[in-house]
Protein backbone atom coordinates (compact mmCIF):
# COMPACT_ATOMS: atom_id res chain seq x y z
CA UNK A 1 0.00 0.00 0.00
CA UNK A 2 2.42 2.55 0.69
CA UNK A 3 4.81 2.06 -2.42
CA UNK A 4 1.57 2.18 -4.42
CA UNK A 5 0.67 6.10 -2.37
CA UNK A 6 4.32 6.72 -2.94
CA UNK A 7 3.93 5.51 -6.69
CA UNK A 8 0.85 7.70 -7.11
CA UNK A 9 2.64 10.74 -5.97
CA UNK A 10 5.22 10.16 -8.15
CA UNK A 11 2.60 9.91 -10.89
CA UNK A 12 0.62 12.20 -10.33
CA UNK A 13 3.77 15.15 -10.34
CA UNK A 14 4.92 13.50 -13.79
CA UNK A 15 1.65 13.61 -15.27
CA UNK A 16 0.98 17.43 -14.26
CA UNK A 17 3.88 18.20 -15.98
CA UNK A 18 3.19 16.30 -19.18
CA UNK A 19 -0.62 18.02 -18.66
CA UNK A 20 1.45 21.51 -18.59
CA UNK A 21 2.86 20.75 -21.95
CA UNK A 22 -0.30 18.57 -23.33
CA UNK A 23 -1.69 22.06 -23.17
CA UNK A 24 0.14 23.59 -25.70
CA UNK A 25 -0.62 21.05 -28.31
CA UNK A 26 -4.14 21.31 -27.42
CA UNK A 27 -4.75 24.95 -27.48
CA UNK A 28 -2.73 25.48 -30.79
CA UNK A 29 -4.44 23.03 -32.20
CA UNK A 30 -7.73 24.17 -31.23
CA UNK A 31 -7.12 27.50 -33.16
CA UNK A 32 -4.78 26.57 -35.78
CA UNK A 33 -6.11 22.83 -36.56
CA UNK A 34 -2.42 21.99 -36.30
CA UNK A 35 -0.10 19.71 -34.36
CA UNK A 36 2.74 22.12 -33.27
CA UNK A 37 5.64 19.30 -33.83
CA UNK A 38 8.37 22.16 -32.57
CA UNK A 39 6.53 22.10 -29.11
CA UNK A 40 8.41 19.59 -27.27
CA UNK A 41 11.37 21.62 -28.38
CA UNK A 42 10.19 24.92 -27.37
CA UNK A 43 9.95 22.42 -24.05
CA UNK A 44 13.49 21.73 -23.69
CA UNK A 45 14.00 25.76 -25.45
CA UNK A 46 12.81 26.75 -21.65
CA UNK A 47 14.44 24.20 -19.58
CA UNK A 48 17.69 25.66 -21.08
CA UNK A 49 16.18 29.74 -20.44
CA UNK A 50 15.89 28.25 -16.74
CA UNK A 51 19.36 26.83 -16.83
CA UNK A 52 21.44 30.20 -17.70
CA UNK A 53 18.94 32.43 -16.18
CA UNK A 54 19.47 30.13 -12.81
CA UNK A 55 23.62 30.98 -13.74
CA UNK A 56 23.20 34.03 -14.31
CA UNK A 57 25.40 36.30 -11.87
CA UNK A 58 23.47 38.94 -11.70
CA UNK A 59 19.95 37.00 -10.41
CA UNK A 60 22.05 35.08 -8.05
CA UNK A 61 23.76 38.13 -6.44
CA UNK A 62 20.53 40.64 -6.63
CA UNK A 63 17.66 37.99 -5.88
CA UNK A 64 19.65 34.98 -4.18
CA UNK A 65 19.08 31.49 -4.85
CA UNK A 66 15.28 31.95 -2.59
CA UNK A 67 12.34 31.33 -3.90
CA UNK A 68 12.32 35.02 -4.85
CA UNK A 69 15.46 33.35 -7.31
CA UNK A 70 13.31 30.62 -8.27
CA UNK A 71 10.17 32.70 -9.27
CA UNK A 72 12.26 34.90 -11.18
CA UNK A 73 14.27 32.22 -13.22
CA UNK A 74 10.76 30.26 -13.96
CA UNK A 75 8.67 33.23 -15.33
CA UNK A 76 11.90 35.03 -17.30
CA UNK A 77 12.28 31.17 -18.76
CA UNK A 78 8.58 31.20 -19.40
CA UNK A 79 8.92 35.07 -21.13
CA UNK A 80 11.57 34.18 -23.08
CA UNK A 81 9.87 30.81 -24.60
CA UNK A 82 6.90 32.92 -24.81
CA UNK A 83 8.83 34.97 -27.24
CA UNK A 84 10.05 32.30 -29.17
CA UNK A 85 6.38 30.77 -29.38
CA UNK A 86 5.54 34.01 -31.22
CA UNK A 87 8.18 34.13 -33.26
CA UNK A 88 7.72 30.40 -34.64
CA UNK A 89 4.42 31.89 -35.06
CA UNK A 90 4.69 34.14 -37.48
CA UNK A 91 8.01 33.44 -39.51
CA UNK A 92 6.90 29.89 -40.04
CA UNK A 93 2.98 29.17 -39.36
CA UNK A 94 1.49 32.81 -40.55
CA UNK A 95 3.50 32.54 -43.56
CA UNK A 96 2.48 29.22 -44.48
CA UNK A 97 -0.97 30.02 -43.76
CA UNK A 98 -1.69 32.42 -45.73
CA UNK A 99 0.57 30.87 -48.89
CA UNK A 100 3.25 33.44 -48.73
CA UNK A 101 6.05 32.49 -51.66
CA UNK A 102 8.45 30.08 -51.02
CA UNK A 103 7.50 29.54 -47.45
CA UNK A 104 7.01 25.94 -48.55
CA UNK A 105 10.28 25.45 -50.62
CA UNK A 106 12.25 26.88 -47.39
CA UNK A 107 10.77 24.39 -44.68
CA UNK A 108 11.13 21.75 -47.27
CA UNK A 109 14.42 22.49 -48.13
CA UNK A 110 15.45 22.14 -44.05
CA UNK A 111 13.68 18.73 -43.83
CA UNK A 112 15.46 17.72 -46.61
CA UNK A 113 19.03 17.94 -45.12
CA UNK A 114 18.09 16.98 -42.48
CA UNK A 115 16.81 13.93 -44.35
CA UNK A 116 20.47 13.63 -46.18
CA UNK A 117 22.19 13.93 -42.53
CA UNK A 118 20.24 11.34 -41.64
CA UNK A 119 21.16 9.24 -44.40
CA UNK A 120 25.03 9.97 -44.51
CA UNK A 121 26.08 12.07 -41.89
CA UNK A 122 28.19 14.75 -44.18
CA UNK A 123 27.67 18.30 -45.44
CA UNK A 124 27.79 16.94 -49.37
CA UNK A 125 24.28 14.80 -48.83
CA UNK A 126 23.31 17.56 -46.47
CA UNK A 127 23.44 19.90 -49.23
CA UNK A 128 22.06 17.44 -51.64
CA UNK A 129 18.82 17.17 -49.40
CA UNK A 130 18.23 20.77 -48.93
CA UNK A 131 18.13 21.19 -52.64
CA UNK A 132 16.45 18.41 -53.14
CA UNK A 133 13.29 19.48 -50.65
CA UNK A 134 13.90 23.35 -52.23
CA UNK A 135 13.18 22.04 -55.94
CA UNK A 136 10.61 19.81 -54.74
CA UNK A 137 8.80 22.35 -52.53
CA UNK A 138 9.03 25.19 -55.49
CA UNK A 139 7.80 22.57 -58.12
CA UNK A 140 4.75 22.22 -55.87
CA UNK A 141 4.44 25.68 -55.29
CA UNK A 142 4.27 26.51 -58.92
CA UNK A 143 2.06 23.96 -59.56
CA UNK A 144 -0.22 24.40 -57.03
CA UNK A 145 -1.20 20.57 -56.85
CA UNK A 146 -4.25 20.70 -54.83
CA UNK A 147 -3.27 18.26 -51.76
CA UNK A 148 -0.29 20.35 -51.19
CA UNK A 149 -1.12 24.08 -51.44
CA UNK A 150 0.73 26.25 -49.89
CA UNK A 151 -1.65 26.50 -47.07
CA UNK A 152 -3.02 22.98 -46.65
CA UNK A 153 -2.74 21.10 -43.58
CA UNK A 154 0.21 19.17 -45.09
CA UNK A 155 2.39 21.97 -46.26
CA UNK A 156 1.29 23.25 -42.22
CA UNK A 157 2.86 19.69 -40.90
CA UNK A 158 5.95 20.01 -43.25
CA UNK A 159 6.49 23.83 -41.72
CA UNK A 160 6.02 22.10 -38.10
CA UNK A 161 8.50 19.53 -38.71
CA UNK A 162 11.12 21.80 -40.22
CA UNK A 163 10.63 24.23 -37.30
CA UNK A 164 11.79 21.16 -35.02
CA UNK A 165 14.78 20.02 -36.99
CA UNK A 166 15.52 23.98 -36.88
CA UNK A 167 15.70 24.05 -33.28
CA UNK A 168 17.32 20.68 -32.57
CA UNK A 169 19.55 21.09 -34.09
CA UNK A 170 19.99 24.86 -33.41
CA UNK A 171 20.16 23.61 -30.12
CA UNK A 172 23.09 21.77 -30.56
CA UNK A 173 25.04 24.57 -31.85
CA UNK A 174 24.06 26.99 -29.13
CA UNK A 175 23.48 24.99 -26.31
CA UNK A 176 26.04 22.87 -27.19
CA UNK A 177 25.79 18.63 -27.62
CA UNK A 178 26.83 17.59 -23.92
CA UNK A 179 24.16 17.38 -21.55
CA UNK A 180 23.78 19.98 -18.65
CA UNK A 181 22.96 19.62 -15.08
CA UNK A 182 20.20 22.46 -14.09
CA UNK A 183 20.76 24.25 -11.04
CA UNK A 184 18.72 22.62 -7.77
CA UNK A 185 16.77 26.38 -7.78
CA UNK A 186 14.92 25.11 -4.59
CA UNK A 187 16.76 22.95 -2.28
CA UNK A 188 14.80 19.43 -1.25
CA UNK A 189 13.23 18.36 1.89
CA UNK A 190 12.11 14.97 2.60
CA UNK A 191 8.98 14.44 4.70
CA UNK A 192 8.34 11.06 6.59
CA UNK A 193 5.01 10.72 6.41
CA UNK A 194 3.93 7.05 8.02
CA UNK A 195 6.23 5.26 5.46
CA UNK A 196 5.78 7.22 2.63
CA UNK A 197 8.91 9.48 1.79
CA UNK A 198 7.38 12.89 0.40
CA UNK A 199 9.86 14.68 -2.12
CA UNK A 200 8.98 18.79 -1.54
CA UNK A 201 9.91 18.88 -5.51
CA UNK A 202 7.41 17.07 -6.34
CA UNK A 203 4.84 18.77 -4.17
CA UNK A 204 6.17 21.97 -6.12
CA UNK A 205 6.18 20.58 -9.62
CA UNK A 206 2.40 19.84 -8.53
CA UNK A 207 1.60 22.86 -7.13
CA UNK A 208 2.84 24.97 -9.58
CA UNK A 209 0.97 22.82 -12.58
CA UNK A 210 -2.39 22.99 -10.44
CA UNK A 211 -2.01 26.88 -10.15
CA UNK A 212 -0.71 27.79 -13.78
CA UNK A 213 -3.68 25.33 -15.13
CA UNK A 214 -6.20 27.03 -12.66
CA UNK A 215 -4.58 30.80 -14.36
CA UNK A 216 -5.58 29.24 -17.89
CA UNK A 217 -8.91 28.01 -16.89
CA UNK A 218 -9.95 31.80 -15.71
CA UNK A 219 -8.11 33.85 -18.70
CA UNK A 220 -9.83 31.32 -20.91
CA UNK A 221 -13.30 31.61 -19.33
CA UNK A 222 -13.47 34.87 -17.92
CA UNK A 223 -11.38 37.41 -20.03
CA UNK A 224 -12.40 39.23 -23.30
CA UNK A 225 -9.10 37.48 -24.56
CA UNK A 226 -9.64 34.42 -23.26
CA UNK A 227 -13.51 34.54 -24.90
CA UNK A 228 -12.11 35.47 -28.41
CA UNK A 229 -9.45 32.57 -28.10
CA UNK A 230 -12.72 30.22 -27.75
CA UNK A 231 -14.34 32.22 -30.62
CA UNK A 232 -11.22 31.70 -32.64
CA UNK A 233 -11.12 27.70 -31.67
CA UNK A 234 -14.62 27.07 -32.56
CA UNK A 235 -15.38 28.72 -35.57
CA UNK A 236 -12.19 31.27 -37.38
CA UNK A 237 -14.06 32.95 -40.20
CA UNK A 238 -17.00 33.89 -37.15
CA UNK A 239 -14.34 34.99 -34.54
CA UNK A 240 -13.30 37.52 -37.56
CA UNK A 241 -16.91 38.52 -38.47
CA UNK A 242 -16.99 39.81 -34.60
CA UNK A 243 -14.12 42.22 -35.32
CA UNK A 244 -11.70 39.67 -33.90
CA UNK A 245 -7.77 40.24 -34.97
CA UNK A 246 -7.58 36.37 -35.20
CA UNK A 247 -4.09 36.35 -36.71
CA UNK A 248 -3.24 37.95 -33.40
CA UNK A 249 -5.36 35.68 -31.18
CA UNK A 250 -3.10 33.01 -32.82
CA UNK A 251 0.10 34.45 -31.76
CA UNK A 252 -1.07 34.76 -28.05
CA UNK A 253 -2.16 31.35 -28.36
CA UNK A 254 1.18 30.37 -29.29
CA UNK A 255 3.07 31.93 -26.96
CA UNK A 256 0.58 31.26 -23.69
CA UNK A 257 1.02 27.31 -25.08
CA UNK A 258 4.86 27.38 -25.33
CA UNK A 259 5.33 29.37 -21.76
CA UNK A 260 3.35 26.72 -20.38
CA UNK A 261 5.68 24.37 -21.76
CA UNK A 262 8.62 26.24 -20.70
CA UNK A 263 7.39 26.16 -17.28
CA UNK A 264 6.79 22.18 -17.76
CA UNK A 265 10.77 22.26 -18.69
CA UNK A 266 11.79 23.52 -15.63
CA UNK A 267 9.35 21.97 -13.68
CA UNK A 268 10.60 18.51 -14.86
CA UNK A 269 13.80 19.26 -14.65
CA UNK A 270 13.56 20.22 -11.02
CA UNK A 271 12.81 16.49 -10.62
CA UNK A 272 15.51 15.07 -13.62
CA UNK A 273 18.15 17.75 -13.73
CA UNK A 274 20.07 16.61 -16.93
CA UNK A 275 19.14 18.16 -19.85
CA UNK A 276 20.05 18.54 -22.91
CA UNK A 277 19.05 19.68 -26.58
CA UNK A 278 17.04 16.74 -27.80
CA UNK A 279 15.18 16.50 -24.16
CA UNK A 280 11.82 17.48 -25.54
CA UNK A 281 11.58 14.92 -28.40
CA UNK A 282 9.98 11.96 -25.99
CA UNK A 283 7.82 13.95 -23.42
CA UNK A 284 6.83 16.40 -26.59
CA UNK A 285 5.69 12.91 -28.17
CA UNK A 286 4.06 12.16 -24.55
CA UNK A 287 2.26 14.96 -24.26
CA UNK A 288 0.88 14.90 -27.78
CA UNK A 289 -0.54 11.43 -26.57
CA UNK A 290 -2.09 12.81 -23.35
CA UNK A 291 -3.33 15.55 -25.55
CA UNK A 292 -5.48 13.37 -28.11
CA UNK A 293 -5.83 10.85 -24.98
CA UNK A 294 -8.14 13.98 -23.86
CA UNK A 295 -9.66 14.98 -27.02
CA UNK A 296 -7.28 17.23 -29.16
CA UNK A 297 -8.77 21.12 -28.51
CA UNK A 298 -9.91 20.80 -25.30
CA UNK A 299 -7.99 22.00 -22.36
CA UNK A 300 -9.95 20.15 -19.66
CA UNK A 301 -8.90 16.98 -21.69
CA UNK A 302 -4.95 17.75 -21.74
CA UNK A 303 -4.54 18.18 -18.02
CA UNK A 304 -6.72 14.94 -17.75
CA UNK A 305 -4.85 13.19 -20.60
CA UNK A 306 -1.45 13.83 -18.90
CA UNK A 307 -2.68 13.04 -15.42
CA UNK A 308 -3.46 9.69 -16.89
CA UNK A 309 -0.29 8.90 -19.19
CA UNK A 310 2.18 9.90 -16.52
CA UNK A 311 0.32 7.93 -13.89
CA UNK A 312 0.26 4.78 -16.46
CA UNK A 313 4.03 5.38 -16.91
CA UNK A 314 5.19 5.66 -13.36
CA UNK A 315 3.08 2.60 -12.56
CA UNK A 316 4.52 0.33 -15.52
CA UNK A 317 7.98 1.17 -13.89
CA UNK A 318 6.84 0.59 -10.85
CA UNK A 319 4.30 -2.82 -11.25
CA UNK A 320 5.92 -3.87 -14.73
CA UNK A 321 8.80 -3.69 -16.31
CA UNK A 322 11.16 -0.50 -16.60
CA UNK A 323 11.86 -0.91 -19.94
CA UNK A 324 8.36 -0.11 -20.81
CA UNK A 325 8.61 3.50 -19.63
CA UNK A 326 8.92 5.24 -23.15
CA UNK A 327 6.24 2.26 -24.64
CA UNK A 328 3.42 2.36 -22.58
CA UNK A 329 2.71 6.04 -23.79
CA UNK A 330 2.00 4.64 -27.37
CA UNK A 331 0.41 2.12 -26.10
CA UNK A 332 -2.17 4.10 -24.86
CA UNK A 333 -2.10 5.95 -28.24
CA UNK A 334 -2.80 2.78 -30.10
CA UNK A 335 -5.59 1.92 -27.60
CA UNK A 336 -7.39 5.46 -27.74
CA UNK A 337 -7.21 5.43 -31.80
CA UNK A 338 -8.85 2.07 -31.69
CA UNK A 339 -11.66 2.84 -29.05
CA UNK A 340 -12.54 6.20 -29.23
CA UNK A 341 -10.41 8.25 -31.93
CA UNK A 342 -11.83 11.59 -30.33
CA UNK A 343 -10.41 11.62 -26.91
CA UNK A 344 -12.01 11.01 -23.67
CA UNK A 345 -13.82 14.65 -23.77
CA UNK A 346 -13.47 15.00 -27.25
CA UNK A 347 -16.74 15.20 -29.37
CA UNK A 348 -17.43 13.68 -32.77
CA UNK A 349 -15.90 16.01 -35.43
CA UNK A 350 -19.21 16.40 -37.98
CA UNK A 351 -17.78 16.81 -41.60
CA UNK A 352 -19.48 19.62 -43.38
CA UNK A 353 -21.06 19.05 -46.37
CA UNK B 1 -30.43 62.34 -53.45
CA UNK B 2 -29.83 59.47 -51.34
CA UNK B 3 -26.45 58.55 -50.31
CA UNK B 4 -24.93 55.28 -51.66
CA UNK B 5 -23.55 53.31 -48.96
CA UNK B 6 -22.14 50.61 -50.57
CA UNK B 7 -20.98 50.04 -54.20
CA UNK B 8 -19.57 46.77 -55.33
CA UNK B 9 -17.81 47.83 -59.36
CA UNK B 10 -17.14 44.72 -61.29
CA UNK B 11 -16.27 42.59 -58.36
CA UNK B 12 -14.57 39.01 -59.17
CA UNK B 13 -13.68 36.15 -56.32
CA UNK B 14 -12.61 32.82 -56.61
CA UNK B 15 -11.96 29.74 -54.50
CA UNK B 16 -8.79 28.65 -56.01
CA UNK B 17 -9.56 27.55 -59.48
CA UNK B 18 -13.15 27.94 -59.36
CA UNK B 19 -14.64 32.11 -59.71
CA UNK B 20 -17.39 32.28 -58.11
CA UNK B 21 -18.09 36.15 -58.98
CA UNK B 22 -17.52 37.47 -62.31
CA UNK B 23 -17.90 40.49 -61.98
CA UNK B 24 -20.54 41.85 -59.92
CA UNK B 25 -21.37 44.91 -59.67
CA UNK B 26 -24.10 46.53 -57.19
CA UNK B 27 -25.34 49.46 -54.64
CA UNK B 28 -27.27 49.74 -51.82
CA UNK B 29 -28.77 53.20 -50.94
CA UNK B 30 -28.27 54.50 -47.35
CA UNK B 31 -31.70 53.08 -45.48
CA UNK B 32 -32.70 50.79 -48.10
CA UNK B 33 -33.05 46.61 -47.56
CA UNK B 34 -31.58 44.64 -51.18
CA UNK B 35 -32.08 41.42 -51.50
CA UNK B 36 -29.80 39.23 -53.63
CA UNK B 37 -31.60 36.13 -54.75
CA UNK B 38 -30.77 33.50 -56.94
CA UNK B 39 -29.96 29.53 -57.13
CA UNK B 40 -27.35 27.38 -54.85
CA UNK B 41 -24.19 28.07 -56.11
CA UNK B 42 -25.46 31.46 -57.98
CA UNK B 43 -22.48 33.25 -55.46
CA UNK B 44 -24.59 34.93 -53.16
CA UNK B 45 -22.54 34.19 -50.12
CA UNK B 46 -19.71 34.89 -51.81
CA UNK B 47 -20.95 38.13 -52.47
CA UNK B 48 -21.54 38.74 -48.49
CA UNK B 49 -17.75 37.10 -47.52
CA UNK B 50 -16.20 39.26 -50.44
CA UNK B 51 -17.48 42.53 -49.07
CA UNK B 52 -16.29 41.11 -45.28
CA UNK B 53 -13.16 40.31 -46.38
CA UNK B 54 -13.27 36.90 -46.10
CA UNK B 55 -13.01 35.45 -49.23
CA UNK B 56 -10.84 38.62 -50.53
CA UNK B 57 -11.96 39.53 -54.30
CA UNK B 58 -9.34 38.54 -57.49
CA UNK B 59 -10.56 42.06 -58.72
CA UNK B 60 -12.96 44.88 -58.91
CA UNK B 61 -13.55 47.66 -56.08
CA UNK B 62 -15.68 47.50 -53.15
CA UNK B 63 -16.55 50.92 -51.73
CA UNK B 64 -17.95 51.12 -48.10
CA UNK B 65 -18.84 54.86 -48.00
CA UNK B 66 -16.14 55.75 -50.64
CA UNK B 67 -13.18 53.68 -48.68
CA UNK B 68 -12.17 50.80 -50.55
CA UNK B 69 -12.62 47.49 -49.15
CA UNK B 70 -10.33 45.34 -50.97
CA UNK B 71 -6.92 44.98 -49.01
CA UNK B 72 -8.78 45.48 -45.56
CA UNK B 73 -8.79 42.09 -42.83
CA UNK B 74 -12.50 41.32 -41.91
CA UNK B 75 -11.52 43.08 -38.15
CA UNK B 76 -10.76 45.99 -39.76
CA UNK B 77 -13.98 46.14 -42.12
CA UNK B 78 -16.15 45.17 -39.13
CA UNK B 79 -14.64 48.20 -37.30
CA UNK B 80 -15.61 50.52 -40.57
CA UNK B 81 -19.46 49.51 -39.79
CA UNK B 82 -20.25 46.57 -41.32
CA UNK B 83 -21.71 43.39 -39.64
CA UNK B 84 -22.57 40.15 -41.10
CA UNK B 85 -25.06 37.00 -39.66
CA UNK B 86 -23.08 34.11 -41.74
CA UNK B 87 -24.91 31.07 -43.47
CA UNK B 88 -25.48 28.35 -41.41
CA UNK B 89 -25.77 30.77 -38.27
CA UNK B 90 -22.39 29.84 -36.92
CA UNK B 91 -23.30 30.31 -33.24
CA UNK B 92 -20.43 29.50 -30.82
CA UNK B 93 -21.96 26.55 -29.65
CA UNK B 94 -19.89 25.84 -26.52
CA UNK B 95 -20.49 29.75 -25.19
CA UNK B 96 -23.71 31.04 -23.52
CA UNK B 97 -26.15 33.14 -25.59
CA UNK B 98 -24.65 36.16 -22.94
CA UNK B 99 -21.37 35.11 -23.95
CA UNK B 100 -22.16 35.09 -27.96
CA UNK B 101 -23.88 38.78 -27.62
CA UNK B 102 -20.82 40.11 -25.67
CA UNK B 103 -18.24 38.70 -28.22
CA UNK B 104 -21.02 40.58 -31.12
CA UNK B 105 -19.56 43.75 -29.17
CA UNK B 106 -15.65 42.86 -28.86
CA UNK B 107 -15.07 46.22 -30.85
CA UNK B 108 -17.47 48.50 -28.64
CA UNK B 109 -15.29 49.31 -25.33
CA UNK B 110 -18.63 51.60 -24.09
CA UNK B 111 -19.91 49.10 -21.69
CA UNK B 112 -23.37 51.05 -20.86
CA UNK B 113 -23.36 51.53 -24.43
CA UNK B 114 -23.25 47.74 -25.07
CA UNK B 115 -26.02 47.48 -22.24
CA UNK B 116 -28.65 49.20 -24.09
CA UNK B 117 -27.47 47.78 -27.37
CA UNK B 118 -28.17 44.75 -25.50
CA UNK B 119 -31.71 45.46 -24.20
CA UNK B 120 -32.61 46.11 -27.65
CA UNK B 121 -31.76 42.96 -29.35
CA UNK B 122 -34.00 41.32 -26.24
CA UNK B 123 -36.55 43.67 -27.27
CA UNK B 124 -36.23 42.33 -30.59
CA UNK B 125 -36.03 38.91 -29.89
CA UNK B 126 -37.87 38.38 -26.44
CA UNK B 127 -36.85 34.33 -26.48
CA UNK B 128 -32.75 35.44 -26.03
CA UNK B 129 -33.61 36.20 -22.76
CA UNK B 130 -35.19 32.85 -21.69
CA UNK B 131 -32.16 31.29 -22.83
CA UNK B 132 -29.42 33.69 -21.27
CA UNK B 133 -27.03 31.97 -19.81
CA UNK B 134 -27.47 28.16 -22.15
CA UNK B 135 -24.90 27.42 -24.50
CA UNK B 136 -25.45 28.37 -28.16
CA UNK B 137 -25.49 24.97 -29.01
CA UNK B 138 -28.70 23.80 -27.26
CA UNK B 139 -30.73 26.60 -29.58
CA UNK B 140 -33.25 25.53 -31.91
CA UNK B 141 -32.56 26.16 -34.98
CA UNK B 142 -34.80 29.71 -35.26
CA UNK B 143 -33.50 30.69 -31.75
CA UNK B 144 -29.74 30.42 -33.15
CA UNK B 145 -30.64 32.67 -36.22
CA UNK B 146 -32.21 35.21 -33.86
CA UNK B 147 -29.02 34.87 -31.94
CA UNK B 148 -27.22 35.26 -35.13
CA UNK B 149 -28.67 38.44 -35.78
CA UNK B 150 -28.57 39.87 -32.41
CA UNK B 151 -25.29 39.03 -32.12
CA UNK B 152 -24.31 40.89 -35.47
CA UNK B 153 -26.67 43.93 -34.19
CA UNK B 154 -24.32 44.43 -30.74
CA UNK B 155 -21.85 46.22 -32.81
CA UNK B 156 -24.03 48.91 -34.00
CA UNK B 157 -23.95 48.33 -37.68
CA UNK B 158 -25.02 50.71 -40.64
CA UNK B 159 -24.81 47.90 -43.22
CA UNK B 160 -26.10 44.71 -41.81
CA UNK B 161 -25.10 41.50 -43.98
CA UNK B 162 -28.01 38.42 -43.60
CA UNK B 163 -27.07 35.25 -45.38
CA UNK B 164 -29.80 32.94 -45.64
CA UNK B 165 -31.36 34.12 -42.34
CA UNK B 166 -34.85 31.93 -43.04
CA UNK B 167 -32.96 28.91 -44.11
CA UNK B 168 -34.62 25.63 -42.57
CA UNK B 169 -37.11 27.64 -40.40
CA UNK B 170 -40.51 26.91 -39.68
CA UNK B 171 -43.04 29.49 -41.40
CA UNK B 172 -44.08 30.72 -38.47
CA UNK B 173 -40.25 31.74 -37.52
CA UNK B 174 -39.80 32.97 -40.98
CA UNK B 175 -42.52 35.75 -40.31
CA UNK B 176 -40.56 36.33 -37.18
CA UNK B 177 -37.12 36.79 -38.61
CA UNK B 178 -38.49 39.46 -41.40
CA UNK B 179 -40.92 41.24 -38.93
CA UNK B 180 -37.79 41.82 -36.96
CA UNK B 181 -35.82 42.63 -40.11
CA UNK B 182 -38.13 45.11 -41.26
CA UNK B 183 -38.30 46.53 -37.77
CA UNK B 184 -34.33 46.91 -37.74
CA UNK B 185 -34.12 48.40 -41.15
CA UNK B 186 -36.91 51.37 -39.78
CA UNK B 187 -34.38 51.70 -36.69
CA UNK B 188 -31.86 53.37 -39.69
CA UNK B 189 -29.71 50.47 -40.46
CA UNK B 190 -29.19 49.72 -43.90
CA UNK B 191 -30.00 45.59 -44.94
CA UNK B 192 -28.28 43.49 -47.98
CA UNK B 193 -30.62 40.60 -47.77
CA UNK B 194 -29.10 37.16 -49.37
CA UNK B 195 -31.89 34.49 -49.74
CA UNK B 196 -33.64 31.02 -51.42
CA UNK B 197 -36.64 32.33 -50.05
CA UNK B 198 -37.44 34.68 -53.01
CA UNK B 199 -40.97 35.32 -52.26
CA UNK B 200 -40.73 37.07 -48.62
CA UNK B 201 -37.22 38.42 -49.53
CA UNK B 202 -38.92 40.24 -52.36
CA UNK B 203 -42.12 41.34 -50.00
CA UNK B 204 -39.50 42.40 -47.45
CA UNK B 205 -37.52 44.67 -49.67
CA UNK B 206 -36.62 47.33 -51.62
CA UNK B 207 -34.69 46.59 -54.05
CA UNK B 208 -33.28 43.33 -55.88
CA UNK B 209 -31.31 41.97 -57.95
CA UNK B 210 -30.92 38.20 -59.40
CA UNK B 211 -27.77 36.24 -59.55
CA UNK B 212 -26.98 33.09 -61.66
CA UNK B 213 -23.31 31.75 -61.62
CA UNK B 214 -21.61 34.68 -60.35
CA UNK B 215 -23.45 36.95 -62.43
CA UNK B 216 -25.87 39.83 -62.00
CA UNK B 217 -29.04 38.91 -64.30
CA UNK B 218 -31.53 41.57 -63.46
CA UNK B 219 -32.59 44.30 -61.14
CA UNK B 220 -34.69 46.34 -60.10
CA UNK B 221 -37.32 46.92 -57.61
CA UNK B 222 -38.06 44.50 -55.48
CA UNK B 223 -42.00 44.82 -56.51
CA UNK B 224 -41.23 45.09 -59.97
CA UNK B 225 -39.19 42.17 -59.94
CA UNK B 226 -41.86 39.95 -58.26
CA UNK B 227 -44.21 40.31 -61.31
CA UNK B 228 -40.99 39.57 -63.91
CA UNK B 229 -42.43 36.59 -65.90
CA UNK B 230 -39.02 35.11 -65.72
CA UNK B 231 -38.28 35.55 -61.84
CA UNK B 232 -41.55 34.07 -61.49
CA UNK B 233 -41.34 31.10 -63.44
CA UNK B 234 -37.42 30.62 -62.25
CA UNK B 235 -37.51 31.85 -58.43
CA UNK B 236 -40.90 31.86 -57.21
CA UNK B 237 -41.90 28.20 -58.40
CA UNK B 238 -44.65 29.88 -61.45
CA UNK B 239 -44.97 28.02 -64.51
Amino acid sequence: MATFLQQLINGISQGSAYALIALGYTMVYGVLRLINFAHGDVYMFGAYMGFYLANNKWIQSNVGTSTAGAVVVMVGAMALSAGLGIVIERFAYRPGRSGARFTLAFWLGIVGAGIGHLVHPSLISLAIGALGGILVGVILEQTGLRPVRQNSRLSLLIIAIGVSLVLENGGQQVFGVDPKFFPQIISTTLWHVGELTIDSQKVIVLAVSILLMLLLNLFVKYTRTGKAMRAVSFNLDAARLMGINTDRIIALTFAIGSALAAAGGILVSLLYPKIDPLMGIMPGLKAFVAAVLGGIGNITGAMLGGLIVGMAEVMAVGYGQSTYRDAIAFIILILILLLKPAGIMGKGVVEKV
Amino acid sequence: MPKTMLELKIVSSSYGAIEALKGVSLRIEQGEIVTLIGANGAGKSTTLRSITGLVPPVSGDILFEGQRLNALPTHKIVALGISMAPEGRAIFANLTVAENLELGAYLQPDAAQNERQMDRVITLFPRLAERWRQQGGTLSGGEQQMLAIGRALMSRPRLLLLDEPSLGLAPLLVHTIFAAIDAINKEGTTILLVEQNANAALKHSHRAYVLETGSIVMEGPSQQLANDPRVREAYLGEK
